[in-house]
C-alpha cells in the first residue's frame, strides 16, 4: 500500500531524514513514535508530497511520489491527512468543511456529497454540530470534523500527525476512539503519536525514530516489552 | 420632479438670494441630473476596476515568476508614490494621444474617451493600494490552513478561490473600506480631463450663474450621501461575511 525506501530529506544543510524505510500493508495501522525533532512529521508529510524528498522513493498504491511532474491530485485523492492544529476552514460550517473538497476537487454531485457528509458526521459522533462553525466547536470536536473532512475524499490511507497533542486528556479519548473505529474497519492508518496506550492497543506495528533514522520497530508487544536498542529503552523509560 | 421642487427653490432665490438654479430651471436641472449619473457610473466603474486590478495584483505577487512579482512591485511603488492627478493627466494626454483613433464618419474619435481614461487611471491608482491590502489579507491566512487545502487536493487556483480569498477578504475589509472611500472621493479629479461628472458640472454651473457657495454646499451633500451609501453597503457586507468565532 505505502512503501517508503531509503528516503533522504534535507532542509538546506540540515539533514532531517537519513535513509528511512518502511512498508505499510493495506488495512494496517502503524504508529511512529520518537523524540521531538526526530523527523516524524517530515516523514509523513513526504508521503503526500507536502514535503519533497532528495533521495529514495515513496510509492502509494503503486504511484511513485518522487517524480518531477507528480500528479498531485491523484496522490491526494488516495492520501488523507489530519493535522495537530485541525486546520479547518474557519469560514465554513462543520458540514460544509466536509463537503467542500469532494465538490470542488472531485466535482461530485452536491446532493450525494451532502448525504455522505452526514453519514461521516454520524460516524465521528458529531450529530447536531453540522451547522456549527469551527470557532464554535471544542478542540476535540474540531479534530473529528477534520477527520471526517479527510474521509469525505474516500482515501486509501490516512495520515495522522500528533492529532491529539493539542487536546486535553478528556477529549483525547473521543478522537482516539474515532481513529480506532477507522482502523477496525480496515482503513490503512499511519499515525505519529505520543499516546503509547493507543499504540499498544491499536497499532499493528510501531516504529521508533531518532535523529532521522528508524532505530527500532516491531509489533507492539515485542516493541514495548522487549526493546533492544538503548535509545528506545531510554525513550520508553521516560514516557511510560 | 422639477414641478415639485421648482417653485420652492425659485421662491428661495427670490426671497433670500440663495440660487440653487439647477433645482428650478430645466436646462441646469438636466445637466445636473446627467452629472449625477455620470459620477455614479464613474465611481462604480472605478471601484470594480480597482478591485479587479487588486485581485490580479495580489494573485501575481504570490506567483513563481520573479519578473511578474518585480513588475507588480514596481507598479505599486509608482502608483502609490506619485499624485493621482498627474497620473490621470499622463493617461489622458500622453497615453491617450498614442492610442488609435476611429473614424466616426467625418470626424475622428479616440477609442478610449476621457471617461474611459478616468476609469483606467484611477482604477490603477486605487488598484495599487488594493493589491497591497489584499496581499496583507492573504498573508494573514495561516500556511497550515493552505496546506490543509493542498492535502485535500486543492490546486493553487482553487485554494485561492475557495479558501484564501474568502478568508483574506474578511481580514482586509476594514482597510479595503477606507481605500474605496478614498477612491470615491478621488473620482472628482476626473474634472481635470473634462469628464462631465459632478465636480465638472458644478464648476460649469457656478461659472454660468455665479453661485459658488450654493454649488459647494450641493457638492458636499452629494458626496457625503455617496460615501454614506458606500460605507453602509460595505458594513452590511462585513456583517454578512462575519463568521462566529473568527476575526
Ligand atoms: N520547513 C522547514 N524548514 C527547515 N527546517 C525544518 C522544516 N520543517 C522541519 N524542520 C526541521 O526538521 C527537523 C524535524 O522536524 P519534524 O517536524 O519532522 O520533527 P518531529 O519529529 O515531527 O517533531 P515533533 O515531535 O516536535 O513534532 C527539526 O529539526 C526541524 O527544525
Ligand atoms: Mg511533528
Amino acid at each position: 500500500m505505502v512503501s517508503i525506501k531509503d528516503v533522504h530529506k534535507s532542509f538546506g544543510d540540515l539533514e532531517v531524514l537519513k535513509g528511512v524505510s518502511m512498508d505499510i500493508m493495506k488495512g494496517e495501522c502503524v504508529c511512529i513514535i520518537g523524540p521531538s525533532g526526530s523527523g516524524k512529521s517530515t516523514l509523513i508529510r513526504c508521503v503526500n508530497a507536502l514535503n519533497d524528498i532528495q533521495g529514495g522513493s515513496i510509492t502509494v498504491e503503486g504511484q511513485e511520489v518522487n517524480v518531477p511532474n507528480l500528479d498531485k491530485l491523484e496522490l491526494r485523492k488516495k492520501v488523507g491527512m489530519v493535522f495537530q492544529q485541525y486546520n479547518l476552514f474557519p469560514h465554513k460550517t462543520a458540514l460544509k468543511n466536509i463537503m467542500m473538497a469532494p465538490i470542488h476537487v472531485l466535482k461530485q454531485d452536491e446532493k450525494e456529497v451532502e448525504a455522505h457528509a452526514r453519514q461521516l458526521i454520524k460516524k465521528v459522533r458529531l450529530e447536531g454540530k453540522e451547522n456549527g462553525y469551527p470557532g464554535e466547536l471544542s478542540g476535540g470536536q474540531q479534530q473529528r470534523v477534520a477527520i471526517a473532512r479527510s474521509l469525505a475524499m474516500s482515501p486509501d490511507v490516512m495520515l495522522f500527525d500528533e492529532v491529539t497533542a493539542a487536546l486535553d486528556p478528556e477529549t483525547v479519548k473521543e478522537v482516539l476512539v474515532t481513529i480506532q473505529d477507522l482502523a477496525a474497519e480496515g482503513m490503512t492508518c499511519i499515525l505519529v503519536t505520543h499516546e503509547m496506550g493507543f499504540a499498544k492497543e491499536v497499532a499493528n506495528h510501531v516504529y521508533f525514530t531518532d535523529k532521522g533514522v528508524i532505530v527500532e520497530h516491531g509489533p507492539p508487544d515485542t516493541f514495548f516489552n522487549d526493546a533492544k536498542d538503548p535509545r528506545t529503552q531510554e525513550f520508553l523509560g521516560q514516557i511510560l | 420632479m422639477l414641478d415639485i421642487i421648482g417653485p420652492f427653490f425659485k421662491n428661495l432665490y427670490d426671497t433670500t438670494g440663495w440660487n440653487f438654479i439647477m433645482f428650478y430651471e430645466q436646462y441646469e436641472y438636466d445637466r445636473f441630473v446627467d452629472a449625477m449619473w455620470v459620477s455614479v457610473k464613474l465611481i462604480v466603474a472605478c471601484l470594480i476596476f480597482s478591485l479587479i486590478v487588486g485581485f490580479i495584483g495580489a494573485w501575481g505577487q504570490g506567483a513563481k515568476s520573479k519578473i511578474l512579482r518585480l513588475s507588480i512591485a514596481g507598479y505599486i511603488q509608482f502608483f502609490r508614490n506619485t499624485p493621482p492627478f498627474i497620473q490621470l493627466l499622463v493617461f489622458y494626454f500622453v497615453i491617450g494621444t498614442l492610442t488609435p483613433q476611429v473614424d466616426m464618419g467625418g470626424y475622428n474619435e479616440a477609442i478610449i474617451g476621457s471617461f474611459g481614461w478616468a476609469v483606467i487611471g484611477m482604477g490603477f491608482f486605487a488598484g495599487a493600494f488594493n493589491t497591497e491590502i489584499f496581499r496583507s489579507g492573504i498573508e494573514a491566512v495561516p500556511t497550515s490552513t493552505v496546506e490543509a487545502a493542498e492535502a485535500l487536493g486543492y490546486s493553487r487556483m482553487k485554494s485561492y478561490i475557495y479558501i484564501i480569498f474568502p478568508l483574506a477578504f474578511r481580514v482586509c475589509l476594514p482597510a479595503l473600506n477606507n481605500n474605496l472611500v478614498n477612491l470615491l472621493k478621488t473620482t472628482t479629479l476626473a474634472y481635470g480631463i473634462a469628464v462631465p461628472e459632478m465636480m465638472y458640472t458644478a464648476n460649469q454651473i457656478w461659472s454660468d450663474n455665479v453661485n459658488v457657495p450654493e454649488m459647494m454646499i450641493v457638492l458636499f451633500i452629494y458626496y457625503i450621501g455617496l460615501v454614506g451609501i458606500l460605507v453602509w453597503g460595505m458594513h452590511r457586507w462585513e456583517q454578512k461575511m462575519r463568521v462566529p468565532g473568527y476575526g
